[in-house]
C-alpha cells in the first residue's frame, strides 16, 4: 500500500501537461553515474493485515510490558487518562505543523500559550518555551543559556543529576569552550551545597528529586550560586510540584524537567517533552519557540509564535539554539494532563507517590540485607541496597514477573548492589508486598 | 473545502477562552486513588521547607468541559486530515493510520526505556530492521536512532565530524553551507564550535563550483547540503563538489530534509556523502505533531561508524539476539536520554514496510510528478525563481504582485480564504517575496488543480481587487495577529486579570 492517488489516467494527463515522456525524465538533473539501478534492499510490501500481524508479532515479543513495572530512572509507569489521550491524539492536532499561519494554528498556538502558563505556575517562573526534546536536552540548552547570560564557561553539576543527562551535556557541549565539573554526593546521596565553591561557574547545576530519588536542598545550592554570581538550574519531577516547593521559589533561575510523565506514554523513552522555563529577563536567551498574546486586525485576541528572532530560521549562526522541529504534541498532551489534574489532582498524585514510595521503601528494608541506601526525604524513587550483585536480581526478579532498576552499577561501580526502586500511583500495596515476597524468594535461593 | 475553519464548532465562539478561563472552584476531571497505604503523611515525608505553601494555578475543569474545550481548540486549526498543506521543505504528506495503531500496541507504547534486552527483543528487531532498510536507503553503513529531530541530526553528525578530525590530529575551523540552506545548518554548525561559512548559489540556484573552490581549504571540516536543495533543485554537480570536498580532507554531509524525493532513485552514499541525517517526519510520514515530535536517526559510513554515539543496537550471530553495545570507546557520547524517539520510529517502520522497495521509489517519482505539474500550472501567475524542472519542491516569487501594491504574504492570506493552507513565504532568503511550493505525492490531480486555480486567482485578484488580498484572510477565526506587538508587549503565559 502505498497511499498515493494517481490513477493511470491521471499520470498521463500529468506528463502531457509537462510535455514529458515518462517520469524517469522528470530525473533528467540526477547524473546518470551516481542514479541508483537496482531495488532496494528493504522488505517487500506488505498489506494492511499483513503489516498489523507483523506489528502485534513484533510487540508481542517485548516481554517488559507484561511485568509489574517499579522501574525508574528517567522514566515512569504513570497512568495516561483517557481523556487525555484521547485529546492529544486528535488528528487536528497530530497532523498538523509548526504554526506559521496564525490564522490557521490558533488550537495548537493556544494550547502552546497554556501549555506555558501551567509550565510557569508548577516551576515558579515567567516565561517557559513551547518544549525541547527531552529533559537531557533541556538541562544541555540551559547550561548553554548560561554560558551567554555569564559569559562564563564552567558549568557546575551536581552528582545526583540523571548520568544520561550528564553525558548528553557533555555531548552538547563538547564542541564548545564550556568546562563541566561535577560537584560529588555525599554519604546520603545529595551534595552539600553549603561546601561547594562555584567560583567562575556559570551556572550550578541540582536536581531535586535527584536520579537516586533524594530531594536536594534546592535553595542553599541557589544560595551557593548567588554567591559566585552564577545562574542557578534546577531540574524537577513535574509529578512533585503539587506538594513540592516550586524551584524558581527556592531561587533557580532556570527550571527544567523531563515532562513525559504528564500524559505521554513511556514507549520505551521518546518521544518524550523537555520543559524549559526561565526569568522574563532572560527571554531573549531561551532556546526553541514561544508563543505570545496579541490581537488581530479586529482587535480580537490572538496567539503568535514571537521573539522569533532568538532562532535558527532567523538568526541563523547567531541563534539561542539550533531547534526547530519541536515535542508540541507531547506539550499538549501535558498541558490537558495538568488541567485534568488541577491543583487538587496533582497534590493527590504527589501524595500518592511519597507515601507509597515510603512504604515500599520501608516493606524493602524489611528484608534481610535489604536496606534504603541513602538516608532521608525521596519523592517516587529511592536506591536499594541487596546482599547480591543489583545487575543479576533485576533479571530474576523479571523471570518472577517484576520490572525493577536500573542496577545502580552501570554507572556506580561501587554501587553495583543496590538498583532503584520507583512507584508511581499505579503501584498498589499488594503490588509492593508481592515485590517484597518475590525479592525475599530469590534472595533465599541466591 | 473552503471556510473549513469558519463552519467547524471552535471557530464560532467570538472570543474563545483559555482553559483558565473556563475555570471554577472546586470542580475536577481528576480520579485518583487514595495513597491507601500504611505510611506516614506528606507532612512527615517531605521537610517543611521543601513543600509548596499555595497551589499552583491549574484550572479546575470538569472531564466534559476539557474535552469540549481541547476538542474545540483542535478545530481552531489546519491539519492534513483537513486539507491540503503545501509547505515548502516541510513536505505534509498524509500519515497513514496503520502507523498510529503500531505505535499505540501495549508491545511498544508500554515499554520501559531501561527493560532488559532480552525483554524487549520485538522492540530491539524493529529498530534493526528500520536500520538495516534506511541504511539501504541512503548507502551508508550504520545508523543511530537517538536525534530527536533534524535538527539534533545534525549536531550528532557535526560532532562526529570533529571527532573524525580529532583522531586524525587534525583540528579545523569552518563548516561550508550554501546561502540557501535551512537555517538549522549554521546554528547547528555553531552549536558544534565551528564557523558556518556561506558559499553563494549560481544562476541555476546551485552551488556556484567557482565560490566552493575560492573557499575550500586544509581548515575546512565538511560541507553541509541538503540535495535537492532548498530552491528544489538537484544539485547536478554534486560528483564534483564531493571531490573537491574530500580533496582538502573534508567530509560531505548530507541534511535529509529533502530525501523524501529521491528515495530509490538516487543514494546519498552513492553521490559521495558521508553523513546522512533523515527527518522521519517527512520522508516516512510520521505525523507533525503541531512541530514535533519528529525524528532525526543519522547514519554514517564506514569509516565513521566507530564515532556513533553509544549504545549501539547489535545483533548477537552466536546468542541469537539483539543487544545494545555500550562498549564503544570512540563514541561522541549520548544525545539523548534514551533511544531516541521511539514511538516515531515505530511509526516509520509500518509506513516503510508497507511501501516496500517499489512503493518508496513511486513516492519520490509522484512526489516530483505533482511538484513539476503544479509549478507549470501556476508559472505564468508566479514564476518560479529558477527556470526548468524541479524535484519535489519548487521556488516561485510573488515579485509581480508588488506592482499592485500586494506583498506575498497577501496572496498567501487569500489563500486561506479560498480554503488551502499556503505554501512557505519569505523562504529560501536567496529569493525576493518566495513562495516555496511542496504538494507532496498523496495529493490528488483534482487538489492539485484546485490549488493551481485559487494561486492563479489571488494573482488575477491582486491586479483586480488587490484589497481582497490585502484584507485576507475574512473566514478564520482572527485575522493577521500582530506579531510586531507581540514581541513588543510581551505576553507569553496568562495571568489573571
Amino acid at each position: 500500500m502505498d497511499f498515493l492517488p494517481h490513477t493511470a489516467d491521471d499520470e498521463r494527463e500529468m506528463l502531457a501537461t509537462l510535455g514529458a515522456g515518462a517520469l524517469d525524465d522528470l530525473f533528467e538533473p540526477v547524473p546518470a553515474e551516481v542514479r541508483f539501478a537496482g531495488s532496494l534492499d528493504v522488505p517487500p510490501a506488505l498489506s494492511e493485515p499483513e503489516l498489523a500481524d507483523h506489528l502485534a508479532r513484533l510487540a508481542a515479543v517485548s516481554d517488559g510490558p507484561g511485568l509489574t513495572c517499579f522501574a525508574g530512572g528517567g522514566a515512569y509507569d504513570h497512568h495516561v487518562p483517557s481523556a487525555v489521550r484521547a485529546l492529544a491524539g486528535r488528528s487536528e492536532f497530530a497532523t498538523s505543523y509548526t504554526p506559521y499561519q496564525p490564522e490557521l494554528s490558533q488550537g495548537v498556538l493556544q494550547a502552546v500559550y497554556e501549555f506555558q502558563t501551567l509550565v510557569c505556575e508548577l516551576f515558579g517562573l515567567e516565561v517557559a518555551n513551547a518544549s525541547l526534546y527531552d529533559g537531557a536536552h533541556a538541562l544541555a540548552e540551559a547550561i548553554n543559556l548560561s554560558v551567554r547570560a555569564t559569559g562564563r564557561t564552567r558549568a557546575l553539576v551536581g552528582e545526583g543529576v540523571h548520568p544520561h543527562w550528564l553525558e548528553v551535556v557533555r555531548t552538547y557541549t563538547s564542541g564548545l569552550d564550556i568546562r563541566i565539573d561535577v560537584a560529588p554526593a555525599g554519604p546520603a546521596g545529595t551534595v552539600d551545597w553549603a561546601a561547594v565553591d562555584a567560583t567562575d561557574a556559570a551556572c550550578v547545576v541540582v536536581q531535586s528529586p535527584n536520579f537516586f530519588g533524594r530531594l536536594e536542598e534546592v535553595s542553599a545550592a541557589a544560595k551557593c550560586a548567588a554567591a559566585a554570581g552564577a545562574l542557578t538550574i534546577a531540574a524537577a519531577d513535574p509529578t512533585a510540584l503539587g506538594i513540592l516547593a516550586p524551584p524558581g521559589e527556592l531561587g533557580a533561575d532556570v527550571v527544567v524537567a523531563e515532562g513525559a510523565a504528564l500524559g505521554n506514554a513511556i514507549s520505551y523513552g521518546g518521544p518524550y517533552v523537555g520543559l524549559f522555563a526561565t526569568r522574563l529577563d532572560l527571554v531573549r536567551q531561551v532556546p526553541g519557540r514561544i508563543a505570545g498574546e496579541t490581537l488581530d486586525a479586529d482587535g480580537r485576541r490572538a496567539y503568535v509564535l514571537t521573539l522569533q528572532a532568538r532562532e535558527q530560521h532567523i538568526r541563523r549562526a547567531r541563534a539561542t539554539s539550533n531547534v526547530c522541529t519541536n515535542q508540541t504534541l507531547m506539550a499538549i498532551a501535558a498541558a490537558v494532563h495538568l488541567s485534568w489534574l488541577g491543583p487538587e489532582g496533582l497534590a493527590r498524585l504527589g501524595e500518592i507517590c511519597v507515601r507509597r514510595a515510603a512504604y515500599a521503601a520501608g516493606r524493602l528494608s524489611e528484608i534481610p540485607g535489604c536496606r534504603v541506601r541513602f538516608e532521608g526525604p525521596h519523592f517516587k524513587e529511592f536506591a536499594l541496597q541487596t546482599p547480591v550483585a543489583a545487575a543479576d536480581l533485576v533479571p530474576r526478579l523479571a523471570g518472577r514477573g517484576f520490572l525493577a532498576g536500573p542496577d545502580l552499577g552501570r554507572w556506580y561501580p561501587e554501587l553495583g548492589d543496590s538498583l532503584l526502586i520507583a512507584v508511581t500511583e499505579r503501584r498498589t500495596a499488594e503490588d509492593i508486598d508481592s515485590l517484597a515476597e518475590a525479592i525475599e524468594k530469590e534472595l533465599a535461593e541466591a | 473545502m473552503s471556510r473549513a475553519l469558519e463552519a467547524s464548532a471552535g471557530t464560532r465562539e467570538p472570543d474563545f477562552p483559555l482553559i483558565f478561563e473556563r475555570s471554577r472552584r472546586g470542580r475536577r476531571a481528576w480520579s485518583l486513588p487514595e495513597a491507601g497505604v500504611d505510611a506516614p503523611p506528606v507532612e512527615e515525608l517531605v521537610p517543611d521547607h521543601l513543600r509548596r505553601r499555595t497551589p499552583p494555578g491549574l484550572p479546575e475543569v470538569s472531564e466534559r468541559d476539557l474535552v469540549m474545550h481541547y476538542t474545540r481548540l483542535s478545530q481552531r486549526n489546519w491539519a492534513i486530515d483537513v486539507g491540503a498543506y503545501p509547505l515548502g521543505s516541510c513536505t505534509m504528506k498524509y500519515n497513514p493510520k496503520v502507523a498510529e495503531d503500531a505505535a499505540a500496541l501495549p508491545g511498544f507504547a508500554r515499554l520501559h526505556p531501561m527493560t532488559p534486552d532480552d525483554l524487549t527483543q520485538g522492540a530491539l528487531e524493529l529498530l534493526g530492521n528500520l536500520e538495516r532498510a534506511l541504511c539501504a536507503a541512503t548507502g551508508m553503513a550504520r545508523l543511530t536512532f537517538q536525534p530527536a529531530a533534524g535538527a539534533q541530526g545534525e549536531l550528532t553528525g557535526l560532532l562526529i565530524m570533529r571527532a573524525y578530525h580529532a583522531a586524525r590530529g587534525d583540528v579545523r575551523k569552518r563548516v561550508i553551507i550554501p546561502d540557501s540552506a535551512h537555517g538549522t545548518n549554521p546554528a547547528s554548525v555553531s552549536l558544534a564550535g565551528w564557523t558556518a561559512q556561506e558559499v553563494r548559489s549560481d544562476e541555476r540556484g546551485l552551488v556556484d563550483l567557482d565560490a566552493l573552490r575560492d573557499v575550500l581549504d586544509e581548515d575546512v571540516a565538511g560541507l553541509m547540503l541538503t540535495n535537492p536543495n532548498t530552491l528544489g533543485r538537484f544539485e547536478r554537480d554534486i560528483i564534483e563538489i564531493a571531490r573537491m570536498i574530500h580533496e582538502v580532507g573534508g567530509l560531505l554531509y548530507y541534511d535529509g530534509a529533502n530525501f523524501n524525493s529521491i528515495v530509490g532513485v538516487v543514494r546519498p552514499g552513492d553521490m559521495g556523502f558521508d553523513i546522512v541525517h533523515m527527518n522521519l517526519h517527512k520522508t516516512f510520514a510520521t505525523p507533525h505533531g503541531g512541530g514535533g515530535p519528529g525524528s532525526g536517526p543519522l547514519a554514517v559510513s564506514e569509516r565513521l561508524e566507530r564515532f556513533l554515539p553509544a549504545p549501539v543496537l547489535t545483533w548477537d550471530a552466536g546468542a541469537e539476539r539483539w543487544h545494545w553495545d555500550h562498549d564503544r570507546p570512540d563514541a561522541i557520547g549520548r544525545i539523548h536520554s534514551f533511544h531516541g524517539n521511539f514511538g516515531i520510529n515505530v511509526r516509520a517502520y509500518a509506513y516503510l514496510r508497507s511501501l516496500g522497495p517499489e512503493g518508496l521509489r513511486r513516492v519520490a517519482e509522484r512526489a516530483v510528478l505533482n511538484a513539476n505539474y503544479l509549478r507549470v500550472l501556476v508559472e505564468d501567475a508566479f514564476p518560479t525563481a529558477y527556470p526548468g524542472t524541479c524535484m519535489h519542491e519548487f521556488v516561485a516569487t510573488g515579485k509581480p504582485l508588488k506592482k499592485h501594491g500586494v506583498k506575498t504574504m497577501d496572496a498567501a492570506k487569500r489563500l486561506i480564504d479560498l480554503g488551502f493552507h499556503p505554501p512557505t513565504v519569505y523562504f529560501p532568503l536567496v529569493v525576493e517575496e518566495a513562495l516555496m511550493v511542496e504538494p507532496t505525492e498523496t495529493e490528488s490531480k483534482e487538489t492539485i488543480d484546485a490549488l493551481a486555480a485559487a494561486l492563479v486567482q489571488t494573482a488575477r485578484e491582486a491586479e483586480e481587487s488587490p484589497d481582497v488580498l490585502r484584507e485576507a484572510p475574512v473566514t478564520t477565526p482572527v485575522r493577521r495577529p500582530d506579531e510586531a506587538r507581540a514581541a513588543r508587549d510581551l505576553r507569553v503565559r496568562w495571568t489573571p486579570a
